[in-house]
């Protein structure tokens, strides 16, 4: 099978927009969670999340006037698409095949201009039919809608913007599978590269559901924290009290390469990704199967993929040093993913670490998957493991290594990385250190 | 090396359209050239300058007729696009002859983890009446919107699962629940490439043996203000209000067209591999022979580019293993829009040299209009029917064509062994299927 690396990472995250200092802050437990100031959501049942702060997308590429105003989704693209090519160094590459360089991004749409959607519905609204004049809707969008905003709403978007900045011409492909889209795209970019259709593929996500409609949804759903205090503190993964999840923003991004093709340049590895696993659930669309049965699916299918058997150790210890968790802090989240990894790793299962890098930066949504994976990269790299921080008040039910409120020092070799969304979607990935 | 190559067909066809569902309505049609577009009636259209649709009427398709009994409460979070969606993946389990658990209590034909689900969505548009609804609750006595009373009461008028309607995973969602589908599902999101996508996923699942049939496609519902309106943004709508000749108001690759219009509808098709359809005793409508994918470098994303037109379709000759000279008929996008019928007729112009104005096109965008995310899907399928049929539909149109042989025409009995099916798409993606045909 074609070995598929990563050469190049870049994130642009509530936690900061580089590689180090992101790294840096995490393993100090530090949280990103604050008070949202890009609307007043002040009357919202949910006032914090974790927003991307001091991030000028026109620094990260050569001429912003090809752009035509990006999204932000398309701007955080943007900004960790270029620290992964950067430090890929694909861009000193003179050789590089443009028509064998591609993309497989999991990309959310792009903001929603809530203040002239909200004028614009409540003001063609026909009381006496008790619906909207379409004709009084037609008007006034004319003349409150920013149209270039609005087709930049598309989620492929960042597709376009994300080629245009490198020129790149091979396959690309944009899925939203809700937050297990950029998972699922890694794990596509590789099967692409696997079979033979690219040498090269930028994948990752990017997504901010940052604005009043977005946190209306989830807060309907009931699905954020409500969390009344130290908003630090609201993001709580395995948690006995964890009220939801936090909303976050952002994007991850990563080169991969088939080994053959980084080879050829004298390109160094930061990792090879050897397993992707994906499955539906097909059970309900509010819930999870109560099983774990699609989470277990995707994680038994990544490691299959990886030929490594879970319940298996190495000289007395597990294949697997880390488990990524999707940790979203909801009560059914943790519990069925505990359950899931549980089923999978058997009695290996206690001794596994996992924890959730939400309790620190929030949830990505579309983003999540990417930055997660990368994560895992730099804990191979480091040495460490980053915490799930706010674990104060363990779930008795939750009883694996959730590496709480404190970073560890750790031999890691073998990463497993998970991510599941809405509608049953469930992907994992498996990276390992780079070894000839 | 790259992965088993193993043959994939398409098994199954299912599509709906604003003539209905299933192929054989669409295809009917255009077997007699009668357009199904007229003036938008869900909405009154006269605050838009594009006027007209592909529109099912919406007595004409109604889901909870067809989901199992345990989902129907569910087809109340279901949004359009969805119950587009399902409505196609049920008449494609149906045509392709497949036991789920929708069809019966009898066990699957194929089991469940074996079948993944690769369905291309759109951004899909709030329903304004729905949202409207609620967002009027917080508008003040001077007319303006309350932000504060929204956060703190006025939400609470959008029903709990409002934004799961919303999410274009959904369609895949209810489609692999419905079906019972637990192999990998996704949903590509590239606008009119992304059924095309998604097929090209379900084949490379497949191969790479983490399924052994999918259900893939797309759809998409554009019939609705706001996406009319972000359709509008984009200036590739044509200016018409239903008084036109509505037979030749689409008019692709012709020095007269202006442009295209807002279609809905979509197709689902049972991809599987050729292993799995023999050892079941199933039907192959035509093999998936080649695919190509690429991304535009041109300088709008609005704009198509005909270096990756003609470079995705090179690659999917090199792996079909034929020449430009192998195929028989051609399905473009073809969608009346300048920009992008000028780029397809370079790109084919490009491979097909001057061989390209006697070769045979099938046009599916004048009789349903751009459906966008399940246009692709509309197109294979009508292919795929060419393919099974040896039958070149009928087009509408111009009298005159420029570089294709896309003008009007009859329908007509030919032979066909091979179907270039291009979808260039808003966003710069591009995929070229060849679609092959299945000796019995």
């Amino acid at each position: 099978m074609t070995r598929v690396v990563i050469t190049g990472m870049g994130w642009v995250t509530p936690l900061g927009n580089d590689l180090d200092t992101v790294w840096k802050r995490m393993c100090n437990g530090e949280s990103a969670i604050a008070t949202i100031d890009r609307f007043d959501a002040s009357s919202f049942p949910t006032t914090f999340a974790g927003q991307v702060r001091d991030f000028d997308w026109k620094e990260f590429v050569q001429n912003p006037s090809v752009h035509h105003e990006p999204a932000m989704n398309s701007q955080f693209a943007l900004g960790a698409a270029r620290q992964a090519w950067d430090q890929s160094g694909l861009g000193e590459y003179k050789d590089l095949n443009l028509d064998r360089s591609g993309m497989y991004l999991g990309a959310g749409e792009g903001v929603l201009d809530f203040s002239a959607h909200s004028m614009i519905d409540t003001h063609s609204w026909d009381v006496e039919d008790g619906k909207v004049d379409a004709v009084a809707w037609a008007k006034f969008a004319r003349e409150r809608l920013d149209e270039w905003g609005e087709v930049e709403q598309e989620p492929n978007m960042p597709l376009w913007h994300v080629a245009k900045e490198y020129g790149l011409q091979g396959p690309a492909f944009n899925c939203l599978t809700a937050c297990a889209a950029s998972t699922q795209a890694i794990g596509e970019a590789v099967s692409v590269l696997r079979a033979g259709d690219a040498d090269v593929m930028i994948s990752g996500g990017t997504h901010t559901m940052l604005h009043a409609l977005g946190i209306t949804g989830f807060n309907r759903l009931t699905a954020l924290s409500t969390f009344d205090g130290d908003p630090r503190k609201a993001s709580k993964p395995f948690s006995k009290d964890r009220g939801g999840f936090v909303m976050g923003e952002g994007s991850g991004m990563l080169v991969l390469e088939t080994l053959e093709h980084a080879h050829a340049r004298g390109a160094t590895p930061l990792a090879e990704i050897v397993g992707f696993g994906s499955s539906a659930d097909a059970y309900r669309i509010t819930d999870l199967h109560p099983e774990g049965r699609g989470p277990a699916a995707a994680i038994r299918n990544a490691l299959a993929q990886a030929n490594i058997d879970p319940t298996s150790t190495i000289e007395g210890k597990p294949p697997v040093q880390y488990i990524s968790a999707h940790g979203t802090s909801t009560q059914e989240n943790d519990s069925i993913e505990t359950k899931a990894i549980k089923l999978v790793f058997g009695d290996n299962a206690p001794n596994v670490p996992v924890s959730s890098i939400k309790s620190m930066m929030g949830h990505l949504i579309a983003a999540a998957g990417s930055v997660e994976l990368i994560t895992c990269v730099m804990s191979i790299q480091t040495g460490m493991l980053v915490p799930t921080i706010n674990l104060d008040n363990p779930d008795p039910e939750l009883d694996l290594d959730y590496v709480p409120n404190v970073a560890r020092e750790a031999q890691v070799d073998c990463c497993v990385s998970n991510s599941f969304g809405f509608g049953g979607q469930n992907n994992t990935l498996v990276v390992k250190r780079y070894e000839t | 090396m790259p992965e088993r190559q193993e043959q994939v067909v398409i098994s199954g066809v299912g599509v709906i359209t604003c003539f209905g569902v299933g192929i054989g309505l669409l295809w009917d049609a255009m077997i007699e050239g009668r357009t199904g577009l007229k003036r938008i009636e869900r909405f009154d259209p006269s605050g838009f300058s594009s006027q007209v649709a592909g529109e099912l009427p919406e007595d004409d398709f109604k889901v909870r007729k067809i989901v199992p009994k345990s989902h129907r409460k569910a087809t109340k979070v279901m949004c359009r696009d969805t119950e587009l969606a399902v409505g196609a993946a049920a008449d494609a389990v149906k045509s392709a002859g497949l036991t789920t658990a929708a069809t019966s209590d009898e066990p699957p034909t194929i089991a469940p983890d074996r079948v993944g689900c690769h369905i291309g969505a759109g951004l899909i548009s709030a329903e304004v009446n729905e949202l409207g609804a609620a967002l009027v609750t917080s508008k003040k006595e001077d007319g303006t919107f309350d932000l504060a009373h929204w956060g703190s009461e006025g939400m609470q008028n959008l029903t709990p699962l409002w934004l799961l309607k919303y999410l274009p995973n959904m369609l895949a969602c209810h489609v692999t629940i419905v079906h019972n589908c637990q192999g990998p599902s996704n949903t590509i999101t590239c606008c009119e490439a992304s059924s095309g996508l998604s097929i090209a996923e379900s084949r490379r699942v497949i191969r790479r043996g983490d399924a052994d049939a999918c259900l893939s496609g797309g759809a998409e519902d554009r019939v609705n203000p706001l996406a009319l309106y972000r359709q509008h943004c984009t200036g590739r709508l044509a200016d018409c209000d239903g008084s036109e000749d509505l037979q030749t108001l689409i008019k692709p690759f012709s020095e007269d067209a202006t442009g295209t219009v807002i279609g809905e509808g979509g197709g689902i098709m049972i991809v599987e591999s050729k292993t799995s359809c023999t050892a079941r005793n199933g039907s192959p409508w035509c093999s998936i022979d080649g695919i190509g994918c690429r991304q535009s470098f041109a300088d709008s994303p609005l704009e198509a580019d005909p270096h990756a037109i003609e470079s995705a379709i090179n690659k999917a000759l090199v792996e079909a293993n034929c020449t430009a000279n192998d195929i028989d008929v051609i399905v473009p996008l073809g969608s009346g829009i300048p920009q992008f019928d000028t780029a397809e007729r370079d790109g084919l112009t490009s491979v097909f040299g001057d061989t390209l104005a006697s070769i045979q096109t099938i046009t599916t965008v004048p009789y349903t209009g751009n459906c966008m995310a399940g246009n692709g899907a509309i197109a294979i399928s009508v292919a795929a029917k060419a393919i099974k049929e040896q039958t070149l539909p009928a087009r509408l149109g111009a009298n005159e064509t420029s570089g294709l042989l896309a003008s009007r025409s009859d329908s007509k009995s030919m032979s066909i062994n091979k179907v270039l099916v291009v979808t260039p798409s808003e966003g710069g993606q591009c995929v070229a299927i060849i679609l092959g045909r299945v000796e019995a």
